[in-house]
């Protein structure tokens, strides 16, 4: 009989190392987040989310560097969202192959490689001081633009070339511009894919923390009343990776695992979400 | 000419007004994809015209290839980067050595080995490593890993008189931060290039007799080897170009990278002094950015090359 396989001891070990591998890195991701709830689910509180920290009164809180993160998504996704999804549709509806296209896929690719400090270096000096723009929430926001760019554009792209072409050629054929034409079938149908890119991208903010110390600065109170909050832009102002880092620079331990319980549940939400999005499109696919 | 662009909907517009905002649609659409072209050309620009003044005022060579790092010193300062340069060239190998095979073997466990319930339990942990934020992995590696290297750095060195001692934050801790942190990537890019290569290899190769494991290591990974190598590029960016997580596991004073020596990174000399470097050491601090810049720019090349060459295979 053939069928029986002379046994080689070194698949043995071959299979040992393997399942020890996927082990490993199930028992990393368990031990990271085990560990920082451990140590920083007793420091989360109402207090501690909803206050500012103050030598003089003694309190700790994240609340400022809340309000700034949450000021840095939504000043970079109002410019990186139209300018990322625009350029999707310029490279997949209007170009045709050639120099161009080539050299703005180049670009893009290459600024999905740029490490974060290189960005944070370019921020500082190019809005921070040729606009004038200085350590500011702004700054670090069109920083970040430049960042999460590619992530948009590229997750518009793949969600365009999965809309069906005759969807594209009977629009056309019944009349429709070409701009119409996308405003009213391709973008609807490109949507879940978008905000997939819109949500990564989000999540990159969130965890950024080198090309934003470099540009936003590392301010922690909150603005008091709406126009302080409005002309906040151009003040500095630390997202909760910035606030961490520093806690942790000078030894406040506690306080950078508590912001670490924060950005965890963060993270993981978003997980859920892209998740989530993922089957939706999935779905639509099919039909 | 505008009031006629917004009765578009109306369907009712002129030919004029309709070619007109067909026009300005894609003008529009052309110029957000100019925009990541632009801001890659800017980015080049500023990295040279800060970085290449100190190399004029200090020397070419000085910088480069001189080992000295005294920028804040009154009398005589000196810039040598060439530690910090291979510090950062021996730590981002180091890192790859280790995380690679962890990260390959992950990858065959997903698609080759495991069941298709146990690889849905350990994909996602794949994902959400790749999705902590980076300052979170400094955090656990000054807490959790530092304080073991200061044990056994006061073990290893206990007899000995010219080592410094570091307080575990040194180049294996780096090292090990970093391999983790590449991880995912690796994982990610063998997991695609595993699972693109054609099934008729590998059941030719079970039919020849071959087991499973001399299929997986003599006929799939080689089939994929392409795909990995993009991977392990791409793991080396990624290891080259982080910052936050390591300045503080790494130490803080540069010396040639040996495993328990306290090192500095081209990424963690800009981070830790940016903020208080002024004059020549500030502009040296560029001066590194833009090696650093270079690094990633070749290492970027490589990657499109790789990419062109394997859509040319196919």
């Amino acid at each position: 009989m053939i069928d029986k396989k002379k046994v080689r001891p070194a698949d043995g070990v071959m299979y040992g190392l393997i399942y020890l591998s996927a082990i490993f890195v199930v028992l990393l991701l368990l031990g990271i987040i085990g560990y920082v709830l451990y140590r920083g689910i007793s420091v989360v509180s109402w207090d501690f989310l909803t206050g500012v920290t103050s030598v003089l009164k003694g309190t700790t809180g994240i609340a400022g560097n809340i309000v700034n993160t949450i000021y840095i998504i939504l000043l970079t996704m109002l410019i990186a969202t139209p300018i990322g999804v625009g350029a999707a549709i310029y490279l997949n509806e209007y170009a045709k192959p050639g120099k161009l296209v080539t050299i703005i896929e180049f670009a893009t690719q290459i600024l999905s490689g740029i490490p974060s400090i290189i960005f944070g270096l370019f921020g500082m000096i190019f809005f921070g001081q040729t606009l004038k723009l200085g350590y500011s929430l702004l700054t670090g926001a069109l920083t970040m633009v430049l960042m999460v760019l590619p992530l948009i554009t590229r997750n518009t792209q793949e969600a365009l070339k999965t809309v069906p072409e005759g969807y594209r050629q009977g629009a056309i054929g019944l009349g429709s511009g070409k701009w119409y034409m996308i405003r009213t079938i391709l973008l609807p149908c490109a949507m879940p894919g978008i905000i997939t890119g819109v949500i990564l991208a989000i999540g990159r903010i969130v965890g950024e923390s080198a090309a934003l110390l470099f540009t936003a600065g590392s301010a922690h109170l909150l603005p008091d009343g709406f126009t302080e909050f409005l002309s906040k832009a151009f003040h500095s102002g630390g997202t909760l990776t910035i606030q961490l880092y520093l806690s942790m620079s000078k030894g406040q331990y506690d306080i950078a695992f508590g912001i670490a319980v924060v950005l965890l549940v963060i993270v993981l939400l978003i997980n859920f979400a892209t998740k989530l999005l993922a089957k939706k499109f999935d779905v639509n696919k099919k039909v | 000419m505008k009031k006629n662009t917004v009765s578009i909907k109306s369907g009712k517009q002129s030919k004029a007004a309709r070619a007109f905002s067909e026009n300005l649609a894609k003008n529009c659409f052309l110029f957000a994809a100019v925009v990541a072209v632009l801001a890659v050309l800017s980015i080049m620009l500023y990295m040279f015209l800060k970085g290449t003044p100190a190399f004029f005022k200090v020397g070419l060579n000085e910088i480069l290839f001189e080992t000295e790092w005294r920028p804040a010193a009154k009398e005589n300062p000196s810039f040598g980067i060439l530690y910090i340069i291979l510090t950062s060239v021996a730590g981002t190998t180091l890192a790859i050595m280790l995380g690679v095979p962890l990260g390959i073997l992950t990858a065959v466990f997903l698609t080759e080995v495991a069941p298709k319930k146990l690889a849905a339990l350990v994909q996602p942990a794949v994902e959400l490593l790749a999705a902590i934020p980076s300052v979170i992995y400094g955090l656990l590696g000054i807490i959790i890993l530092t304080p073991w290297m200061y044990k056994l750095e006061k073990i290893i060195f206990e007899d000995s008189e010219t080592h410094q001692f570091t307080g575990g934050a040194n180049l294996i801790s780096a090292v090990i931060v970093l391999a983790i942190m590449i991880l995912p990537t690796v994982v990610n890019m063998s997991v695609s290039a595993i699972r693109a290569v054609d099934d008729k290899l590998k059941s030719a190769s079970l039919a020849l007799g071959a087991t499973k494991i001399q299929t997986i290591f003599k006929v799939v990974l080689p089939a994929a080897k392409s795909g990995i190598m993009t991977g392990i590029v791409l793991g080396i960016g990624r290891a080259l170009g982080e910052a936050m997580a390591i300045s503080l596991v790494s130490g803080s004073s540069v010396n040639l990278p040996l495993p328990f020596n306290s090192v500095r990174f081209l990424t963690t000399a800009i981070v830790s002094e940016m903020s208080y470097a002024s004059g020549l050491h500030r502009q040296v601090l560029f001066t590194i950015g833009l090696v650093l810049f270079v690094f990633i720019m070749v290492i970027n090349l490589v990657l499109t090359k790789m990419i062109q060459g394997k859509e040319k295979n196919t």
